[in-house]
């Protein structure tokens, strides 16, 4: 897993299993003082597991939407969404888990290239349909998005060149509209 | 901004109030009676605005800890919120152990501090702290007041939010420049808060299949915590046990929700709780909790805890529903309003059989201890209990005299125990029954505290005997931090480490403040120190008493464990050893003989 999940979670040992799911959860806050503050804070404190987290601004200029991905039992999670909405400034907390939703994540990823390599490494780009977004004379960086599958997967296909460098954004998800018989 | 404000008169229209003015009326607004509070720079625009005001008592404490406990004190003697006003940095950081424990107690706080002018924060400005980051896991909300002109709506909705639903403490932060700026003052009536809204009515159809429940039920316990209390709930309560003829235990916050005297009362449940009651709940067939969280000291090893028994959760706030405890039946509500919807729903259940098993386990398991020439601290509260009959407010600190308290005062109605459950903090009781004592003119106010509990906050016997207030102080000196002493004499192989005190001569000490003392030595002095005590008039009196050194608080439940692990008493007769004449067993209630093992209930 991406390193990052240590950094967002000291605690972020818990493997996956049959009890233990990996939630995303599309919070809606307020854009107020301190609003994110509380977010991290209460999850901090109450010791849950963030894998990933992304913030940015919506539809209406007074809300920020918030993909978190967290994991545990669904005690766990209950416990996440119900702490969350106790939040004053929350104004709405969706399990996108229980929905059928899309979701997308972006990352950039610079990786060694030399002249031998590059070839191998484009064609890895296009497969993935990533784009090809600066190139030096021992780099190439590159920006793909897709599920979380889909990005871990990229990653994984470029760890052989070496990564220099990389940036992932966490999980941003949308619930669908249609659900089911048109 | 200041000038927006100008062109554009508030409703009320009239003159342009500084900051200041806006925070004193807006107070008045809310009948805030009774403020606790300290100066400081950051503050004395606010202090200068309420030195005209005598709607506001101020009451100077000795230190900011002391105020946000005399306003946790105020809070649970009246059901009013607490009031708290301080100034930035040290004022403000020494608010938050009082404020951390409003949290855990669930106990409506607003507390205001003061802050360096916008334009510095950040800067390290002299006493300049992050408050509301410093506090913002351990309030229900805060604020920083950024501009004047939403100063009073700011404090509408802290007074609102501390209140309401499952109540807790609010910070408004309020920079000095903010307080200096001029807007009109136009009071809001009510609060626009889309986002925050409390479930009150308990859903039906869950009241319904905790009817149902509760109806089919044969071996039904009552578990009653500190939210009944916050509700007003008692009535209902006791109104529900007795229809049901359910016998009821309730936690240390609960305590005073349903008349201990009444013959379904169990007393306190958990790690100090009453065998009887923690055998009922072991044994029960439906649990249902009221108001209470399943604090894992009331819980023990949680696996455990009422294995056999259906639960039924009565809470208003929703995350406490099953967070430690799988429930059955959840009920999302204020607690007066689901037992008053509940109250016709159920029958009278059949409970003969239950009941006279429990009373089988009090009579062979009381509470109880060796009375001897030497004071026992359960000696001293089973007579103030006596003597008072229920008729004060008894505040209580924290360690073996807290839980004792608990054990052998008999609390009979709502708000007259107050105590530090949830964060337990040490120096509570003082400042605490202070508040009490300006909520509460009608009755006696009592503070027990220990030796080393008193001297975290003895500072505030200075405020004590400026206002003359009423307070009885009660020090149950063992010359250890006894709670401590106790855990390891039973688990650390009797290492005391760091647990005895060199304590100053308190009745010097109460009388340097100006406060009469006694010294009180041997039991058969005691009755006489406590009536003398509570028939003092004109101000505070301090009572010291010189208890048994080591002493343990039973029966104990271990952390984590179960009741099969539950030390009762050890037996007092055993322990005499045929000694002098002097020594006598002393039982709160009914008591036959001791026995050591507890009998299997045969009507499961």
């Amino acid at each position: 897993m991406p390193q990052s999940q240590a950094m967002l979670n000291p605690h972020a040992d818990i493997p996956l299993d049959e009890k233990v799911k990996r939630h995303t959860i599309s919070i809606l806050v307020q854009n107020k003082f301190g609003a994110f503050n509380r977010i991290a804070g209460m999850f901090a404190a109450k010791g849950y597991n963030i894998d990933s987290l992304s913030v940015g601004p919506t539809e209406d200029e007074a809300v920020s939407r918030m993909t978190i991905v967290a994991r545990g039992d669904d005690q766990i999670i209950e416990q996440i969404s119900k702490q969350l909405n106790k939040l004053i400034d929350i104004v709405k907390v969706i399990d996108l888990t229980f929905e059928s939703f899309v979701e997308r994540e972006l990352v950039l990823v610079k990786v060694h290239s030399t002249t031998e390599t590059r070839p191998d490494i484009m064609q890895i780009a296009e497969i993935f349909r990533a784009k090809v977004v600066d190139i030096s004379p021992r780099t190439l960086t590159l920006e793909a998005t897709g599920s979380q599958q889909k990005v871990d997967a990229i990653i994984k296909m470029l760890k052989p060149f070496a990564i220099k460098e990389m940036a992932r954004t966490g999980r941003v998800a949308l619930k669908r509209e249609f659900q089911g018989e048109v | 901004m200041a000038r927006h404000a100008e062109e554009t008169p508030g409703a009320a229209g009239g003159r342009l109030m500084t900051g200041a003015e806006i925070f004193v009326r807006s107070l008045v607004a809310e009948k805030v009676e009774v403020l606790f509070g300290y100066p400081g720079g950051a503050t004395i625009g606010v202090y200068d605005a309420l030195h005209d005001i005598s709607d506001i008592t101020h009451v100077l404490t000795r230190h900011e800890q002391g105020a946000t406990h005399a306003a946790e004190g105020y809070a649970k003697a009246t059901g009013k919120p607490g009031v708290v006003l301080v100034t930035s940095g040290p004022g403000a950081t020494n608010t938050v152990t009082g404020i951390a424990d409003a949290f855990m107690d669930s106990i409506p706080l607003v507390v205001f501090t003061g802050q360096v002018p916008l334009r510095l924060i950040g800067n390290d400005a002299f006493q300049e702290a992050d408050i509301v980051g410093i506090t913002r896991p351990v309030t229900k909300h805060n604020y920083l007041v950024r501009d004047v002109r939403e100063l009073a709506r700011t404090i509408k909705e802290a007074f609102y939010i501390a209140t309401s639903g499952r109540p807790g403490p609010v910070l408004v932060d309020l920079p000095k420049d903010v307080m200096a700026q001029k807007t009109h003052f136009d009071y809001p009536e009510s609060v626009a808060l889309p986002t925050y809204a409390p479930i009150l009515d308990g859903n039906i159809r869950q009241v319904r299949k905790a009817a149902e429940l509760i109806n089919s039920s044969r071996r039904p316990v009552l578990y009653v915590g500190g939210g009944t209390i916050l509700a007003n709930a008692a009535e209902e309560l006791t109104a529900l046990a007795r229809k049901l003829r359910c016998p009821v235990t309730t936690t240390l916050h609960g305590l005073g929700s349903f008349p201990e005297h009444d013959p379904l009362a169990l007393g306190m449940l958990g790690m100090h709780g009453t065998w009887y009651s923690n055998m009922a709940v072991n044994f029960c067939d439906v649990l249902i909790a009221v108001g209470a969280r399943f604090d894992d000291r009331v819980t023990g090893k949680v696996e455990a805890f009422a294995a056999e028994a259906k639960k039924i959760h009565i809470d208003v706030d929703p995350s406490a529903i099953s967070k430690n405890v799988k429930v059955d039946v959840p009920i999302v509500g204020d607690v007066k309003r689901v037992l008053a919807a509940l109250l016709p729903l159920v029958q009278p259940v059949e409970t003969a059989d239950w009941l006279r098993t429990i009373e089988a386990w009090k009579e062979e398991h009381p509470l109880r201890y060796r009375n001897g020439e030497e004071i026992r601290a359960q000696y001293v509260i089973q007579k103030l209990g006596e003597i008072t009959g229920g008729d004060a407010v008894v505040v209580t600190d924290v360690g073996q005299h807290q839980m004792w308290a608990a054990q052998f005062y008999n609390f009979t109605r709502p708000r007259t125990h107050i105590t530090s459950g949830g964060l337990g903090t040490m120096g509570f009781s003082l400042p605490a029954a202070m508040g009490a004592s300006f909520g509460r003119r009608d009755l006696p106010v009592v503070s027990i505290s220990g030796d080393g509990g008193f001297q975290m906050n003895s500072q505030e016997m200075a405020t004590i005997v400026q206002h003359r207030l009423p307070v009885k102080i009660f020090v149950i000196n063992n010359g250890f931090l006894g709670m401590v002493r106790q855990w390891q004499e039973l688990f650390w192989r009797r290492r005391y480490s760091q647990v005895a005190l060199a304590n100053p001569d308190f009745v010097r000490l109460a009388e340097a403040y100006g406060c009469p003392g006694t010294r009180v030595t041997r039991t058969a002095d005691v009755e006489e120190a406590i009536r003398r005590a509570m028939a003092h008039t004109g101000g505070p009196v301090f009572v010291e008493f010189v208890v048994a050194a080591e002493d343990n608080v039973y029966p104990m439940i271990p952390a984590g464990q179960t009741v099969n692990e539950m030390i009762d008493t050890p037996d007092p007769a055993a322990a005499a050893g045929g000694g002098n004449g002097n020594i006598e067993t002393v039982e709160k209630g009914k008591a036959r003989k001791v026995s050591v093992h507890a009998a299997v209930p045969g009507n499961a």
